[in-house]
This record gives structure tokens, sequence and C-alpha cells, in this order.
């Protein structure tokens, strides 16, 4: 048996008392894994508002997470073209990659909880399948782009473990030199277009990605995560009508962690069987899967991508996935508007990496002691990073006038004329 | 040398560097095959074709924000806004996306975007047509802000924006748009951040942008010819970078302010210009620097109060007089 | 050896309240166990270990209140005991303390504080009739040029908009003229009543007029005068310009000669070199030679800097020059400024002799006359035709007494008496 990463504090073997939140909150049937549904080249692909209309999710939510956690993914995702042919190392090297996100994760919980970091802190615990899944798939001309829980999807496309913890505190050797913080991670040159702060905000950026990646004819998709919070943002839908109207190749992954801050999605979102369905009023391709199934979700958000980039048409795909922490760390109420039973049965039964753990130990991938070391390289470099982080310098007081305009920076004719800085 | 329309000026301008770079294109509603709202861009799309030329439905959050993107990879976007008020229905992209990513980046970010449509009162199309948000926006480091009161400056200017390499927000006048001035045939850059002394005085320096320094070049006239007093005209050109060092100059020779202004009066670009008076100048005042902006209230519809709310030359003669 | 503190829960939490300890020493713990409920600013949260071993120690009891980061508990890992040293960790140290050096401190260069600068004007007020608690008003401009010529704006007339003092005002102002006394605002106390069948032409007061009306009547009624006469030969002087311009074929007038004698004289006895300042006389260690010069509509009084060291020749340029400039109203501001002795001379009009009124704050003024023939009785007691020139010193007799003023003048008759002494 794999180790547990996230041990449940009192473990509860009998059903939880309390209502929890359903896992996959619409009836499988409505669900449409894309890797079954692969487009025919040329042939027309239905209409959206062709499928069956979506009926409203069982609103007795006991019922339903006795369904989700008997319901096991009926669809063998592992043999999906998107996984049937990956090798043991690259495997061995996701599971490192999520290890490395929830301990780096975890470190800085620890010292921000030390009030030696500033800010907000969004924690990625519980949801790390899905920033490395999507990292995995890559190819080299995507571009992605997500909001402010931004920690996972920059170690996953490949930013170090010491500028990032050195961002978070506030460290002149950090990403972005100490200036954006938590919320605020970039690196274009591995295709990471940040950390965004504004709910949704982002949406748009990302159709920018999109639309300069079918200027340029680059074969290349953009991804923008957004959260089940976000879609109810007025911007998120004017971008779903351009991108289908102007053929954008871009996929929307809704990360629904089921909380839009503290709201449940319950109580935000009227349509509230699935998320992604809201696409079909823009003829918009949809799917939904589960995010805790790194097969599953590289599967279905494999197709989508691939489809973006050959077809050049957008796509929203809905993934399941859960945070463990509060909305920030400085969410009070965390463990108020959701029932602490339902948090333990994220942690023990659907965390994603002990799920692929297990997966992994079951395909005979990798061992339990090899596992344990993974997981200790993985404590020791946040670890260090912690230490790199706290060693490193601040940030010069002259930076604060440094990185606001290109020409300034870059002592071009521009930037010589006229007064940019008013506070000198 | 040519004379051409204001319009003219911007639309040669566009074409110039539509020519130029391939990485430049516009998009804004029905600036392609409506021909622009106000013909700004009339003829671009049927020479430029449905690329570079680009209709869009009326999102401007989306399609600021989309600008934004494609800008970071690297594209020039023109951003048209049918009028500069519909911005506020995108701050959030101009704000916080174009005008901090560069910041919070570190540098690693760039947003060579220029987002451009008129701003000015004095059309009777009510408060919610009419705003001036020049103020708002040069108050976001990271952001510049243009506003051209001639065809020639106009062209030059625009120019310069969209091989600016940061986001210039261009703010233009649809009662300049048939202006006519002289205007070089062929490519030139005006750098912004470089006002223009556009009359010498010794009496007194009247500053403004837009189309308020056409208003100061009337009451100028009038004050030389009528009250034997001669008033320099500084146009800014540029809120941002602002030019401080011209301003600076003219005060120090005639001693007198008047700073004339379509923006509000509250927090307006005005207030900064005083601001930088008061610190720098102080010493050469021989008045209270004294203002001649829009009046403060929303814009009204009704057409001969609008002409009241508005600086004109008497309003600009009159506060001369007063601080003598 | 790890100590639990305690965490910083929100983004705004600067200390916390230990409501609850959930475990008590001697517990075994693990990471992720709820250790304690602590009440932050804003709610109650659970505080989570992120270490495992046995509580050691309990430092806070429930109730009590801490700062963010202050020691709560003690963690004995396995196989640690009590007592050990702690282990060297990246601690915590207060980083905002070794935050970038702080924002320059305030220049300690300001010459004088408010206080200290009201408190010199009280002491140091010429003649200390300051109009305490009356605001004057006046541009900024004004008040610079106001200070380098010595102008005192109490008694200035402001002819700007609401009585403001303007830059004309202050330039067409008498030198130093000291404030009107309290009460004396009125330029004229007994105006003209209508002439019947008079004609007349009313010529509205400007700028420069009301400054030497209120500055002479301030002058006159508030600095006690005393005058002293000489009247020297002239004959050497006569002879000696004409010598002079016949050596140097250069241009000198008896106004030059007479300004070098007085400045040269000035140093000798430099008692009269001085100026009233309250509570101290203030005697100048050179002598800046105002020159009353009329213009158009009043007179100005151009100061030509260090006199006593210049030539004959370089004063009688400086005055040239002045005399035009102030014609053409080209003077600048500071070449008003600075004066400690005056001269004013009407010979040129064929004004005998007269009595000028003191140019405060400077002690003495010069009034000279036109060179007269006249019947002299020589030294042998004849009676012969002789040149004569009459100069009388107008003394402020708080500064200088009738004896000093007379040495003075001696002084003065040598040098015009025998005026090649000018060329040493």
């Amino acid at each position: 048996m794999a180790r547990k990463l996230s041990k449940p504090s009192q473990s509860k073997k009998s059903a939880p008392k309390k209502a929890v939140r359903p896992v996959v909150s619409k009836p499988k049937s409505q669900a449409k894994p894309l890797s079954k549904a692969t487009p025919k080249k040329g042939g027309k692909k239905p209409l959206p508002l062709e499928k069956a209309p979506a009926k409203k999710a069982p609103s007795a939510p006991k019922a339903v997470l006795k369904d989700a956690t008997k319901t096991p993914s009926k669809v063998d995702f592992s043999k999906s073209p998107f996984n049937a042919s990956l090798k043991p190392a690259q495997k061995i090297g996701y599971l490192r990659e999520m290890l490395r996100i929830r301990r780096f994760e975890q470190q800085a919980l620890k010292y921000y909880n030390q009030g030696i970091m500033g800010g907000f802190l969004h924690l990625y615990n519980g949801q790390e399948s899905v920033a490395v899944g999507t990292a995995s798939l890559m190819n080299g001309h995507d571009e992605i782009i997500t909001a402010y829980r931004d920690h996972g999807h920059a170690l996953a496309v490949g930013m170090g473990m010491n500028e990032c913890m050195a961002e978070l505190f506030g460290k002149g050797t950090g990403c972005s030199k100490g200036k954006g913080g938590s919320m605020h991670f970039f690196a274009p040159d591995k295709h990471y277009w940040g950390g965004h702060g504004i709910v949704a905000g982002q949406t748009p950026l990302g159709l920018g990605l999109a639309f300069a990646i079918k200027y340029k004819k680059i074969n290349g998709c953009a991804v923008a995560f957004l959260g089940d919070g976000a879609v109810n943002q007025g911007v998120f839908s004017e971008c779903l009508n351009m991108a289908a109207l102007w053929d954008l190749p871009i996929v929307y992954v809704i990360e629904n962690n089921g909380y839009s801050m503290g709201t449940s999605l319950e109580r935000s979102s009227a349509v509230n069987g699935s998320l992604a369905k809201r696409a079909e009023g823009f003829c918009v391709e949809w799917a939904t899967c589960e995010g805790f199934d790194l097969y599953e979700l590289r599967a279905n958000l494999g197709a989508a991508m691939e489809r973006a980039r050959k077809e050049s048409k957008p796509m929203v795909l809905e993934v399941s996935t859960y945070r463990y922490y509060g909305h920030s760390v400085a969410d009070a109420n965390a463990k108020k508007y959701r029932a602490p039973e339902e948090i333990e049965l994220y942690k023990s039964d659907y965390d994603p990496i002990t799920r692929w753990q297990n997966q992994l130990l079951k395909e005979k991938t990798v061992t339990q002691a090899q596992i344990e070391k993974i997981d200790d390289e993985a404590k020791a470099e946040a670890a260090a990073a912690v230490e790199f982080g706290i060693a490193s310098p601040w940030p010069s007081e002259e930076s604060i006038f440094e990185d606001i305009y290109h020409e300034v920076d870059h002592k071009t004719e521009a930037g010589q004329t006229g007064r940019f800085f008013f506070s000198e | 040398m040519p004379l051409i329309t204001y319009r003219q000026a911007l639309n040669d301008a566009f074409a110039e560097e539509l020519t130029r770079d391939e990485n430049v294109f516009l998009m804004g509603e029905e600036v392609a095959q409506y021909n622009g709202a106000y013909k700004v861009t009339e003829g671009l799309w049927k020479r430029f074709g449905s690329k570079r030329v680009i209709d869009t439905p009326i999102s401007e959050a989306a399609f600021l924000g989309l600008g934004v993107g494609a800008a970071m990879m690297g594209l020039r976007p023109v951003v048209e806004l049918m009028f500069w008020s519909f911005a506020y229905v995108g701050f959030d992209q101009i704000i916080n996306n174009a005008g901090c990513v560069r910041y919070m980046s570190g540098g690693l970010i760039n947003v060579p975007m220029v987002i451009r449509g008129p701003a000015n009162g004095g059309t009777n199309v009510g408060a919610t047509h009419s705003h001036t948000p020049e103020n708002f926006l040069a108050n976001t480091p990271g952001l510049k802000v243009v506003c051209p009161a001639t065809p020639y400056d106009a062209k030059g200017l625009m120019i310069s924006s969209i091989r600016d390499n940061d986001t210039v927000c261009f703010m233009e006048n649809t009662l300049l748009y048939g202006d006519l001035g002289e205007v070089p045939e062929g490519s030139y850059t005006i750098p912004l951040g470089v006002a223009e002394v556009k009359r010498e005085g010794l009496d007194v320096s009247l500053i403004a942008h837009g189309r308020a320094v056409l208003t100061c070049l009337a009451a100028a006239e009038i004050l030389a010819t009528e009250h034997g007093i001669e008033a320099e005209v500084v146009d800014l050109r540029s809120i941002r970078p602002l030019d401080e060092e011209t301003i600076l100059n003219s005060v120090a020779k005639t001693h007198r302010a008047i700073l004339v202004d379509e923006n509000k009066p509250f927090c307006g670009v005005s207030s900064q210009i005083a601001a930088l008076l008061a610190e720098h100048a102080f010493d050469d005042l021989d008045a209270p620097v004294l203002r001649v902006t829009a009046l403060d209230a929303p814009a009204i519809y009704s057409m001969p109060l609008e002409k009241l709310q508005l600086p004109d030359a008497q309003a600009v003669v009159a506060k001369v007089l007063s601080s003598f | 050896m790890p100590e639990i503190t305690m965490p910083k829960l929100s983004d705004t939490m600067t200390e916390g309240t230990l409501l609850r300890w959930h475990k008590k020493k001697g517990d075994k713990i693990e990471v992720g166990d709820i250790l304690a409920e602590v009440e932050t600013d804003k709610a109650t949260m659970e505080m989570e270990s992120f270490e495992e071993g046995t509580l050691a120690d309990i430092f806070v009891p429930e109730g009590g209140k801490v700062l963010v980061g202050a020691a709560l508990a003690l963690v004995l890992k396995d196989g640690e005991k009590a007592g050990d040293k702690p282990k060297a960790s990246p601690a915590p140290t207060a980083p905002v303390a070794d935050a970038p050096a702080a924002r320059p401190a305030v220049s300690t260069g300001r010459p004088l504080t408010p206080r200290a600068r009201a408190a010199a004007l009280r002491s140091g007020g010429a003649g200390g009739n300051v109009n305490a608690g009356v605001r004057v008003k006046s541009t900024p401009l004004a008040r610079k040029i106001a200070d380098a010529r010595g102008v005192r704006l109490d008694a200035v007339k402001g002819t700007g908009p609401g009585g403001r003092i303007i830059a004309f005002d202050v330039e067409s102002a008498p030198v130093g003229s000291p404030a009107p006394a309290a009460g004396s605002s009125s330029v004229a106390a007994i105006l003209p009543t209508p002439i019947a069948g008079m004609p007349e032409t009313r010529v509205p007061l400007s700028g420069m007029r009301r400054v030497i009306a209120e500055r002479l009547l301030a002058s006159k009624t508030q600095i006690p005068h005393f005058y002293l006469s000489i009247e020297i030969d002239a004959a050497p002087m006569m002879a000696f310009r004409k010598e002079y311009i016949a050596a140097s074929g250069g241009k000198i007038t008896f106004n030059d000669i007479a300004l070098s004698a007085v400045a040269r004289a000035a140093m000798q006895k430099p008692k009269v070199n001085a100026a009233f300042a309250g509570d101290a006389i203030i005697e100048y260690g050179s002598v800046n030679l105002s020159v009353a010069i009329a213009v158009e509509d009043g007179l100005v009084t151009p100061v030509i800097r260090d006199a006593q060291k210049l030539s004959l020749k370089e004063i009688s340029a400086a005055v040239k020059d002045l005399a035009t400039r102030a014609r053409d109203k080209k003077l600048k501001p500071d070449e008003y400024a600075g004066g400690t002795i005056t001269v004013s001379n009407l010979g040129s009009y064929g004004i005998e002799q007269f009595c000028a009124i003191v140019n405060p704050p400077q002690a003495a003024i010069l009034a000279v006359g036109a060179i007269v023939k006249k019947p002299v009785v020589n030294s042998c007691d004849e009676i012969e035709i002789g040149h004569r020139m009459s100069i009388t010193l107008s003394g402020d007799h708080r500064v200088v007494d009738g004896a000093v003023a007379a040495e003075y003048m001696t002084a003065l008759r040598k040098l015009l008496e025998s005026p090649a002494l000018l060329l040493l």
C-alpha cells in the first residue's frame, strides 16, 4: 500500500455522516470523455446543441457520494492513445512532478504560517495531477496560462523551486524579482504566461495566445485554466463567443474544485450540473472528466489539445478536482463551508498522488522504495528552496522603478523622453 | 506639404505600419468591413484583408484581453475602442493586465499594444459616451497615454506608439477628425513624452493637451490683439510620459500658468500639472496656478449647456485676465 | 527539536489567541495533525502540525495571546530527548527588520525650523515693526525677488488680484524700506478736495509710486534723521578729471569721482557703512553702493558691489550700465539687493544742496550737489573765485552719531580734495 500523502486528522472508516460534495458533479451518462469520441476527420461533428439536454445533478449529495466512491472509471484510460505508449520513466517523472508540487506547497504553507511571507497563498494541494498532466502534453509550441493558484503549473512546466520559493519570500532572486508574489509566476521561455490575480482576467489573455498561434501559423494550441468561480465572470463568456467565432485553437480547462472561494458550486452556478455545458451556448465543444486520475486527465486533455491544434477549434474541458486547503491560507472558514468528512474523503480516496502511486505500483512501474526515494528528494529540494529563499537578498530599492516600461529599462530613445515616474 | 485631415493622418499611419510590419494588426468594432465608425480605418480592410484588419463582436473586455495576450506573444495589436468610454468594461484588461504584467513578471513580458479611439465630450452624446479617461490611465505606471491635437502630431505619435514596446493608450477626438493640417508624406515619428510649444509668449503659459490646445491658441490670439498679453501655448501631446521640462521652462519664463483641460478637474490631468508646478516651479510663480477644465459634472446632453461645460477661448481669456 | 510557533493564518494577522490544545504533552503527533485551535483577527482556525514526533512541552496555555511566530510548544523527533541543542534550521529571523534599506531619512540640512525662522524674524526685523499676525499676500516669485533685494513685503502695496504683491510691485519698490507703523495704512492721509474750475489729470498710482510713497513716508517718520553738510573745494577734482581724461582717453564724470570717494571713505570709517537690525547694528565689511537713478515715474537704486575695490574706470562703466538698464527696465532683481550705503546726485540738475531720505536699513545716504562757482576766501585771506561742491549726509541716529558721521565727512573731503588718492 502506498503511503498516504495527506493524512486525515482522524481516521474514519465508517461512511461520513455529513453531507459532502459530490465528486462527479453530473451523472456519468452526461460526461463526455473526449477520448471516446475522437473527432472524425472531415466529418461534421454533431452540434453540441443536438446532445440530450443535461439533467440536473441529483440533489442528495450523500447518494452521489456513494455512487462516486463506488464508481470506478468505466473506461480504461491507460489504453488511450495519449497513454498507451508512455514509458516507465515518463510515468515516474509525473509522480516526481506531483510530489515536488506537494512538498513545495507544504513548505510554503509552513513559512507563510510563520509570518515571513506576505500577501495571499493559494495552495494547489490535491490538484497536482491537472498541472502535471497538462505540462506532460505540451508539444513545445503550446502556450498555457492560469489564474492565481499557479505554483503547480509553474513547477510542472519546469520552473525551479528556488526561483518560485524566493518569489514567495519576496526576494530579488524570485522568478518575478519579488515583484509579483504568489499569484504572479511567469516563464514565457517555458510557454507559461502566468499567474494572474483577477478571477477570469486571464481568460481573454489565453484567447490572445491562441490568436497569436493562429496568426503566426504555429502548430500549437493555448490552454487557459480557470476555476469554477471564474466561469461566472462575463469576460469568460465573451471569450467563448470569440473563440468560436474566430476558430481559435484554445482549450479552456475549468479546474472545478467545487468552491469559488467559500461559495459552493451549488450556491454560485445556476447551471450546476456542469459548468462546461455553458459552452453549448456558444457552439463550443465541451467535455468533462475527473482529474484525480492522471490517465483520465491526459486522455481527455490530450484529445482536446490535439483537436485544437489540428482543427483550430476551441473547447471547454471541465476537470473535477479538489483542494485540501481553503481558497487561500487566509480562508478562515475552509473547514466550515465544507464538511471535514468531505475533505478527509478526498484525501483518503481521491488523492491524485496516492492514486498514481497505487497505479504505478500495480503496474510494477515503480517500487515502494523508489517512491520513498523520490519523495525524500522532493522534500529535500523543497527544504533547500526554502533555505535559498531565506538566504536570498531583498530586491534593491532602485528596482522599484525597474520593469515598468520596456523602453525605460532598455534605455531606448523612447525611454529617454519625458518623465515616467512621479515619486522620484 | 499636403493638407490632410486628422482622420486621414491616422489612416496613413496605419497603412504605413501595416505595410512595414506584418505583426501589426488592427482590431475593433466595425473597423474592417464597415470602414470604422468614424471612418478612421476606411479602406484598410479592403487593402490589407481580414487577417490584418479585424471586426470584433461588441466584447471590449475580451478583445482588449486578446490584444494583451497577442502582444505578449510578440504581435503588435492596434485595438480600436469605438469610444474610449467603452474601455470601462475592459478596465481589468487594460490596468491589471496590460499595465501590470511587465512589472509583475519582473520584466519578462512586454505588451506592445496600442489602444486607441476618441475620448472627448462636446458632441451631445451624454455622459456615458463623453468620458476622457486619460487621467485614470496615466495613473497606472506601465501604461502610456497620448493625446494629439493636430493631424501632424496624430500621425507621428501614432507611428511612434505602434513601434513602442509598451502599451500606449492613444486618445483621439471626434471633433478633430475633420480638422485639416499639413502632414508630410511618408513615415515620421514624434517621440512620446516631448511636448511642443505651439505658440511662444512671455506673459503667461497656457498648458493643454488634445483639443484644448486649439482652444488655447484661439485664446492666445485674443489675448494678444485685445489685451496686449503674449500667451505661450504648451501642447503636452503625451500625458505619460510627461514632458516636465518643457512645462517648467515655459513657466520659468512667463511666471504664470493657466491649465486648460477637457478632462474633469477632480484628480484630473490638470491636477497633476498643478502639483508639478507647486513642487518644482514655486519660486517662479507670480500668480496662483489656475485651471480652466470641463465643469465638474457628468457630461450634459443639452447642446448649449455642454458647450458651457467645456473650456472655450473666452473662458481661457477671462481666466488669464483674472490672474494679472 | 522543532518548536511549534503561532502561525500566521491570514494576510492581516499579527497575533493570535490559543483557544484550545487538541494535543497534550506527551502525545505523538504527525504532519497534518490538528494541534490546536487559534483565534485570529478574523476567525477561529485550526492549527496544523508540520512536524512529527512527540509533543514534549507546551509553552502557551489555553487562552494565551501571543504574537505570530512566538513559540507555542516543543516537539521532540524520534530519538531526540529534551535538552538536546535545537538543530540549526533556516529560522524565520525577523525579515521585516532587515528589509531593504529604509527610505532615506529626512535631510537634516535644513537651515531653520519654522519656529526658529519666526524667532529670527522677531529679533531681526528692522525696527521690530513687523505687522505680527498680518498675512501679506504675495506670490512666490515676488517673495524671491524681495528676499534678494532686501525689500520688506509688509511695506509693499500689492497690485495683483486681491491686493496680492506680485513681482512687479517688488521690483519697483525702494530697497529696504521699513514697514509702515501699525495703523498707517493710507498712502495719503490728507486727500485733496476738488478745486472748482481747476483742470486736472488724474494719474492712477503705479505700483512703483505707491511703494515709494509708503516706503519713504515710513523712513521719514520712523527713522531719526540728522544731517551734516560740507562744502568741498572742487578745483582739484576738476583738474584731476581733465588730466585723467587727457591721459587715459576715457571719460569719467564728477559723479563717478564722488561715488569712488564715498566708497573708499566708507571703508575707512565703517561705522557709517552699517545697518540697524533691531537688537543690533550690523557693520558691513565691504561697500555695496546703492546709486539712486531716476526712471520714468520713479526711481530705483541698483547696487555696485564691492565698490571700494573698483577703479574709477570700473565704477564709471558700472554706473553707466546700471543707469541704461534701469531706464530700459532690464535690471535683474538681485541687482537691487544688498546695498550698504546710498548716493543720490542731483548736481546735473543744478541743485546746489539737498537732504536725502535714508534708504533703510542702511544708516546713511549722501546727497551730492552741483559744482558751482562762488567767491571763496583763500589761504591768504583773499577773496577769489572758487569751485565748490556741497555734500550732505543724512544719517540714522540709531546707528550713527554726529561725531562719527563727521569723521566720515572729513575722510570724504580729503579724498575729494586730493583725488589722486583715488588712484591708489
